[in-house]
């Protein structure tokens, strides 16, 4: 029985839907859609799949799903919490299914019309929440209604503190931008940016402003995890696992954990850090790309001193026209991520981790063999290493 | 509605962005003594340079003058109105008629503007253009996803004088209440003024109600405290964390905190609320932490580790919230 999770699993498959403002179809097809897609990637049969991961956010039930595609019997399910926090957390419990022989093949997925449906960005309402209805109560009454208006808090603090300006906020959204300007599959494809259209967009909550944000799309994203032997025998190139984790930290809210010592800081990002690190074997300077989780741009700047990338305070430094780009000292979210190709709740993000390391990236940098995966900042949330058979 | 099919809807009704409305419209009568009679009656408005020949005659204008928000009033087509827009008769009939006929059945005026360059005098008659000025991006609200359509209208007099301009914008929509807001909105009156939106409650639950309550019955900001070792803690939680007590009171804070840090919300704009809203978190003298709404205080003004005193707001509807301000 293995200790850790180092090596134990692989994504094997990865399968994603059209990425839109409005899919005309039920959010069940688009789950569905991008299962058969990720099972079809790794070249093997619905029938072979025994377990199926999601979030609690996720409308598609997994027998639902399991029916619709033609999976057979199960012996492994499971929902994991915390909005995009849960992204990593899928691939978490996925691969510990598979190394503890819960289930041989997990798809896990995400699926939404997060524009036609319900909007993330419309934040929350009474008729929306129901068991922490009381947590939000302390934040809604005071105006405090949206994912934006919780992380400018934040920001706004940590740019106080640290001396970060809206130009270095400037330079992860334009980055993005062009990196989604090769990736067909891109809401933001054909539609590049410049300085003055990033400081020209409206302010949404100050800091933020509009392309400080990222998108609301419709859409579906899976990935198949499976064990690296059998990975070996299936069609794509496999990304293994060198370490996951999930992290919450002492003090932890969904998105409000303003009562802890420094608000410039995320230390549930230090800890998945640590975690995956000594899981890894493997530090920051072992990371060749990264798929940094970016509903906000200044979730990146804290996330790269939170992974050892750049000391505390020093990430706008670090972050420069072409520093986080082909070429550049970490190549970030080359597909253009949450803010300029979809809103996937991060599994695409996760996605372009898998293609980094299969050398299929639509801006692949050369010699990639460590990819770094983060998911949702503000909520209980989780790290991935990927790195080649 | 499929993407096609909105996409087409869109092309349509951009197309009236910019469009007069119609030709220019005239007032049925020039500016006269009884209509300013009437309309000061039922407006309550008693200022003798509108009504009283003699004092009128001793102000800067030297004779009777109209009340400069009297503007629209005379260009109004009168009871026509009531027909609606079931026979477009212009050009904003149209565009409104073709949201009707596509689901958008709601339609809520949102707020005007109006400037006014002159009084008008005696004898004057006013011509209005009214031009469709603007339509926003299809917007998600809180009474449902529609359309925002404004209008800008030009007053001339006779002689093709500037008298002023105003600006009104409605939002035209699908009531995501299944139309009980559309019939508040027609019904007009007491219904209307129910629907009157405002902020959004907590529900009153074991571990929150109590705190609600004391802030609206003693005025005052509590802090929930724990029974057996003191240990403060907010917002209130069933168990104290230090020593695992579920016996706890409260005390009540001096009001007196500094700010942590804060964001200005300009968007998106809930009804209920006045934007833009500085929200905030602020340290309390006694150590504790929370989330309010800084006020009294222009954006530009705020820093974070201002001092800050608690007040009290009363909403419109009686709801009490603790706010802070700068400190005097």
């Amino acid at each position: 029985m293995p200790t850790t999770l180092h090596n134990e699993a692989a994504i094997a498959g990865i399968g994603q839907t059209a990425y839109s403002k409005n899919s005309g179809v039920s959010e069940l097809s688009l789950a569905t859609e991008c299962v058969r897609k990720a099972i079809d990637d790794a070249g093997i049969e619905p029938s072979e799949v025994d377990g199926l991961v999601t979030y609690t956010m996720d409308s598609s039930d997994e027998v639902e799903v399991a029916r619709t595609v033609g999976i057979g019997d199960m012996t492994f399910w499971s929902q994991v919490n915390y909005g995009g926090g849960a992204a990593v957390g899928l691939v978490a419990h996925a691969a510990m299914a598979v190394a503890t022989g819960a289930a041989k093949n997990v798809v896990v997925y995400r699926a939404l019309n997060g524009r036609s449906g319900q909007r993330m960005g419309q934040g929350v309402s009474g008729n929306i929440i129901s068991s922490d209805l009381i947590h939000w109560s302390w934040y809604m009454p005071f105006g405090l209604l949206t994912p934006a208006s919780w992380i400018a808090l934040q920001a706004q603090l940590y740019m106080h503190k640290y001396g970060a300006t809206s130009e270095h906020l400037a330079h992860v959204a334009i980055t993005q931008r062009k990196h989604a300007q090769n990736n067909p599959n891109a809401a933001m494809y054909g539609k590049p940016m410049t300085m003055d259209d990033y400081m020209n967009s409206r302010m949404v909550c100050e800091p933020l402003r509009l392309f400080d944000c990222c998108q609301e799309d419709d859409g579906g994203c899976a990935l198949l995890i499976t064990s690296p032997e059998r990975a070996k025998d299936m069609k794509q190139k496999p990304a293994v696992i060198r370490g996951v984790t999930q992290a919450s930290f002492e003090g932890q809210e969904q998105m409000t954990s303003f009562y802890r010592d420094d608000l410039a800081a995320l230390p549930e990002m230090e800890l998945a850090a640590q975690r995956v690190y000594e899981m890894s074997g493997l530090s920051a300077k072992d990371i060749d790309a990264a798929c940094l989780y970016d509903a906000f741009t200044p979730e990146i700047l804290m996330q790269l001193e939170a992974f050892g990338f750049c000391g505390k305070g020093e990430a706008k430094d670090f972050v420069t026209e072409d520093s986080l780009t082909i070429g550049g000292a970490l190549p970030n979210n080359t597909h253009g991520g949450l803010l300029s190709e979809a809103y996937m709740h991060g599994v695409n993000n996760l996605a372009e981790g898998v293609r980094l390391i299969r050398g299929e990236s639509c801006n692949q940098p050369e010699g990639v063999e460590h990819v770094l995966v983060t998911s949702g900042v503000g909520v209980p949330t989780g790290a991935v290493i990927f790195g080649q058979d | 509605m499929s993407d096609k099919k909105k996409e087409a809807l869109e092309a349509e009704i951009r197309t009236y962005v910019g469009k007069p409305i119609g030709p220019p419209v005239t007032g049925r009568d020039p500016v006269n003594e009884p209509m300013i009679r009437q309309w000061c009656d039922a407006m309550g408005e008693s200022h003798p340079a509108y009504l009283d020949a003699a004092t009128a005659s001793d102000t800067v204008h030297g004779e009777i003058v109209a009340p400069p928000t009297m503007l629209q009033a005379w260009i109004m087509e009168g009871w026509e109105m009531h027909e609606g827009y079931d026979e477009p008769k212009n050009e904003q009939h149209r565009l409104h008629k073709l949201l009707n006929d596509n689901g958008y059945t709601g339609v809520l005026g949102t707020n005007t503007e109006e400037n006014y360059t002159r009084y008008l005098k005696l004898g004057e008659t006013v011509t209005a253009l009214t031009v469709i000025d603007s339509i926003s991006e299809e917007k998600a609200t809180g009474a449902g996803i529609g359309y925002f359509i404004t209008t800008v209208t030009t007053f001339t007099n006779q002689d093709g004088e500037d008298l002023g301009n105003m600006s009104f914008r409605v939002l035209r929509f699908k009531p995501a209440d299944g139309g009980a807001s559309q019939a508040a909105s027609d019904g007009g009156g007491e219904a209307a003024v129910a629907q009157k939106p405002s902020r959004i409650k907590p529900p009153y639950g074991h571990d929150n109600g109590w705190w609600w309550e004391k802030v609206a019955e003693g005025d005052c900001l509590p802090i929930q405290r724990c029974a057996d070792c003191g240990k403060l803690r907010h917002p209130p939680r069933p168990m104290c964390d230090a020593c695992g007590s579920q016996n706890w009171d409260s005390i009540e804070a001096s009001g007196k905190a500094t700010l942590h840090t804060f964001t200005v919300i300009h968007y998106p704009q809930f009804p209920g609320y006045e934007y833009p809203i500085i929200s905030a978190i602020v340290d309390l003298e006694e150590g504790e932490r929370m989330a309010s709404t800084i006020v009294e205080c222009a954006p530009e003004d705020v820093s974070i580790g201002m001092a800050l005193e608690m007040l009290i707001q009363e909403d419109e509807d009686g709801f009490k919230i603790p706010f802070f301000k700068p400190a005097s």
